[in-house]
């Protein structure tokens, strides 16, 4: 596993339902992309998170592929909506078979 | 043995050839690749240049290293994004599920050099639609 990786999210707390709402996540990784080389030039394998997907009650909102291209400390924002009051789910999957899980409650009134 | 012009010609031709080969050898490789990327998501459909996906990117990028970049195609259900001239040509693979509210996302990408970079969208009615944007890259973002 990957040292420090820590996911951040930012979710409104509340919405009217209905409402389309602007989700951004970003989770610290470095996402080594197999072409750099260390200080022997050993080329550095490759480590990334390759999965991303948000879901809300169950049900998906956007479900990401990552390749090596995506930067360090992957960012996505996107914009979700919302019908009712319920969890909104962030899974990531690391190469190494690890997996980080966030989620933020939202309500609506 | 009398060697002739011609077989002279020939050898150096060949040894041009030989010589140029790996380099070759290695943009036809990303070339493929891209093909290949392409081929796997749009399974053998034509792709053309639409109005329906906008790629919204800086055009020109100080650090290679973190470009963000913004694919919007509304009404879609699935979008690729690749850069061209990068050592693997695939960047992201999104899927909007039934609780996008647009189908449009933001992230930040690594781009090796000034290059293309292509958004493909298979739209609601099945057909794939292209974009595409170039960026100016100063300082290259693969490493190396």
């Amino acid at each position: 596993m990957a040292d420090g990786v820590k996911p951040r999210v930012k979710v409104p707390k509340s919405a009217s339902a209905g409402e389309a709402i602007t989700i951004k996540t970003l989770i610290s990784h470095p996402m080594e992309s197999g072409q750099r080389k260390d200080a022997d030039g050993n080329r550095i394998p490759s480590s990334i998170i390759h999965r991303f997907t948000c879901d809300f009650n169950g049900e998906n909102v956007i479900d990401v592929d990552l390749l090596p291209a995506i930067s360090t400390n992957p960012y996505f924002e996107f914009e979700a909506t919302v019908p009712a009051s319920g969890e909104f789910k962030f899974t990531w999957h690391d190469d190494d078979g690890s997996v980080y899980e966030d989620s933020k409650s939202i309500t609506v009134g | 043995m009398n060697i002739t012009r011609r077989q002279t010609l020939f050898v150096s031709v060949g040894a041009a050839a030989f010589f140029a080969m790996p380099a070759f050898a290695r943009r036809l490789g990303a070339e493929l690749d891209l093909e290949a990327r392409t081929n796997e998501f749009t399974e053998g459909a034509e792709v053309v240049d639409g109005d329906g996906v906008v790629i919204k990117a800086p055009e020109i990028a100080e650090n290679g290293n973190t470009v963000p970049i913004e694919v919007s195609a509304p009404g879609a259900s699935a979008l690729i994004v690749m850069a061209l001239g990068n050592p693997n040509p695939g960047v992201v693979r999104v899927a909007f599920g039934p609780l996008a509210a647009s189908q449009s996302v933001s992230t930040r990408i690594r781009l090796a050099g000034t290059q293309d970079v292509v958004a493909i969208a298979k739209m609601a009615d099945g057909t794939f639609q292209r974009a595409s944007a170039t960026v100016k890259v100063t300082i290259g973002g693969c490493g190396g």
